[in-house]
């Protein structure tokens, strides 16, 4: 970040909501819901989560609130912004067969209202341009996808309290959010530092008419970003992943997780650059007319992997294999870079409390011929 | 073909039907849109994604030739719930297509080469089109080896195409079944034990392959032995295909999409991945 921010006192914090509003968006925010934190929508600073800490371990998600006037404490939720532009499920097309059985294909490419979102973290935003690279930048963009990006407006905020199980110091894609927000926040005592990184950005800032922010305030924002680095207690192995997973696939470690995980999938659902999905079908009862859609799908399911009448990858070991291989490994072939960006959903929401982090050290030590 | 919304099918009518086999039948496919029709074109080795109505897709690769008069083949196995519905179509009945997808056969750079096709099973289906293309354009490509592997003998279907390929000049048509019949004309085993007669030049020759994937697996260590350069070798992968776009992630094979990156892969690029069970 190296234009001169200015400051938002907390106070004034409504008068971007308001902004936001007025110039036609629809925004979400972090709440807590459910006990957890959750993107929602809102149009007041009350409903943000002040004083709202979370706690989290491997296989274990708890919040605590204070009287802190904090209101992004917090690491993140279960979701990061996946669900707001691949829809855990999403019509892709309808037909009708007419009376001559002829088949008319009727697109369901969603009209998406502007909106713009609130607290949003850098790894979440290093995950939404992988999700880009996948969904739109390959031969075939994804008009689905494309309609909900196009419209969407991402006011992030330095994430000053990582969780245990963060590590995105170590994947390089945080603590700090970089340009790729159109607005990007850093919270301090009583406001915050405020970049706008985009033309949208400008348009809702410029109007608030703020002041500069001082050279305390920038370098207290700096400070509180390295500490929230280096809090980070995990970090990824220095190995050369992609090399040493695809040379390890018959490793012994395999076996080891495979005990533990129960193949349930939830790691792949937390995950923000996931990005597996099956068709569905639901026919009209009449017949005449059939809706085809899209739902997230998981390579710990036993159909991701179906092929004629047998399962390609049958066991939680080729299951969990595939998962990790492909995160760290067959995402740098296939994009240029590892799949992760250290936000530690998986390791938290695990419900056996498996930590990518632990494994892959395991793999690269042993790999590298120590002892499990 | 340029695809807007690549998941949107076309409405495609059965011109015919034919029962290749008690389970392998052949739809040909016509775009009812004319302009559809006319601005369709395919490689050999590429597929189609069909839709039967109120079922759902499966991914079927295309045999009939690119230059073909807008009649699209499809030779389907009776294996699964669309498939299954597939088989009850008749001529005149219409189903959803969209496609091509997917990197198809080398034959441009084949031209001039020997070629060796080796293929086992239903796996004949997706380098049909590459034979055709071939044997229509004699005098292009070197000598032609044909070496087809089934089973049982029962199997082995298009015997008259195999026939037809067999007058072609330089061409030798090999057939195996592992287990024969009475009437069987070909040899009783494995295909790779009839490669002492093939007539190529490993320097300047050309390899595709398809068919399950330990036949594949032995066919390339054998002709690799007998000096084939694994970057000359190709192999059509089949995995679970559901958006044919790159996107739904259930045909990875390792790094590659087998839907975008494939499904006809040189040897080189997968024979590490071709030697781990379970991926």
């Amino acid at each position: 970040m190296d234009s001169q921010p200015t400051y938002l006192p907390r106070a004034q914090l409504q008068t971007l909501i308001d902004g936001l509003l007025t110039a036609g968006y629809q925004v979400l925010g972090p709440m807590l819901e459910q006990d957890v934190i959750q993107y929602r929508p809102l149009d007041s600073t009350s409903q943000l989560p002040r004083g709202v800490h979370d706690h989290q371990a491997p296989g274990s998600y708890r919040t605590t609130t204070t009287d802190s006037t904090r209101q992004f404490a917090w690491a993140n939720g279960p979701q990061a912004l996946k669900p707001l532009l691949f829809a855990p499920t999403e019509p892709l097309w309808r037909v009708e067969r007419d009376a001559d059985g002829a088949l008319r294909f009727i697109t369901a490419v969603p009209e998406a209202a502007p909106t713009a979102v609130i607290g949003v973290r850098a790894c979440d935003l290093a995950a939404l341009r992988l999700q880009d690279r996948h969904f739109l930048e390959g031969e075939h963009p994804d008009p689905y996808y494309r309609a909900r990006r196009d419209n969407l407006l991402l006011v992030a905020v330095d994430c000053s309290h990582p969780a245990d199980t963060c590590f995105c110091a170590s994947t390089g894609d945080g603590p700090d959010c970089d340009d790729s927000a159109d607005i990007v926040l850093t919270e301090l005592a009583d406001g915050f530092l405020l970049w706008s990184y985009s033309a949208r950005g400008r348009a809702i800032t410029e109007p608030l008419a703020l002041a500069k922010a001082s050279a305390d305030q920038v370098q207290n924002g700096k400070a509180s970003i390295a500490a929230a680095a280096a809090t980070q207690p995990r970090r990824l192995p220095a190995a050369d992943l992609p090399t040493t997973l695809f040379a390890n696939q018959a490793h012994p470690h395999w076996d080891d997780v495979a005990k533990r995980c129960l193949a349930c999938g939830n790691c792949t659902l937390v995950c923000p650059s996931c990005f597996c999905h099956r068709s569905e079908e639901t026919p009209a009862l009449g017949g005449a007319s059939s809706e085809h859609s899209r739902v997230w799908d998981s390579c710990f399911t036993s159909g991701h992997a179906h092929l004629h009448s047998t399962h390609l990858r049958e066991t939680s070991r080729d299951q969990y294999r595939q998962w990790l291989t492909h995160k760290f490994g067959g995402w740098v072939e296939q994009y240029g870079r590892s799949g992760c960006t250290g936000c530690g959903r998986c390791i938290s929401w695990c419900p056996v409390g498996i930590d990518v982090t632990a494994e892959l050290a395991a793999l690269c030590a042993e790999a590298a011929g120590g002892n499990a | 073909m340029t695809m807007a919304n690549p998941y949107l099918p076309l409405d495609a009518r059965i011109v015919e039907r034919i029962q290749e086999s008690p389970t392998l039948f052949t739809l040909r496919l016509e775009l009812t849109d004319p302009a559809a029709k006319a601005a369709y074109a395919f490689e050999p080795g590429q597929f189609n994604m069909l839709y039967l109505h109120g079922v759902g897709e499966v991914a079927i690769s295309i045999v009939s030739d690119p230059l073909e008069e807008h009649l699209i083949d499809h030779t389907i196995r009776q294996v699964g719930r669309v498939t299954g519905g597939l088989a009850a179509l008749q001529a005149g009945d219409h189903l959803g297509l969209r496609g091509p997808f997917g990197r198809g056969w080398p034959v441009q750079q084949a031209q001039g080469r020997d070629l060796v096709i080796v293929t086992g099973g239903l796996g004949c289906a997706p380098v049909v089109s590459a034979i055709e293309y071939v044997l229509r354009r004699c005098g292009e490509f070197g000598r032609v080896n044909i070496v087809q592997g089934v089973k049982h003998a029962d199997d082995f279907i298009w015997r008259e195409r195999y026939d037809r390929w067999a007058e072609c000049p330089d061409t030798k048509v090999l057939i195996a079944a592992d287990v024969g019949s009475p009437l069987w004309p070909g040899h009783v085993g494995l295909v790779t034990e009839l490669f002492d007669q093939l007539n190529f030049d490993p320097a300047n020759a050309t390899v595709m392959m398809c068919g399950p994937e330990g036949m594949m697996r032995a066919a390339a260590r054998d002709l690799l032995a007998m000096g084939m350069p694994p970057q000359d070798m190709w192999l059509s992968m089949e995995r679970n295909m559901q958006c044919a776009a790159g996107h739904c992630g259930h045909c990875q094979f390792g790094p590659k999409f087998v839907c975008k990156d494939g499904p006809v892969f040189s040897y080189d690029q997968i024979a590490d991945l071709l030697q781990v069970k379970g991926l």
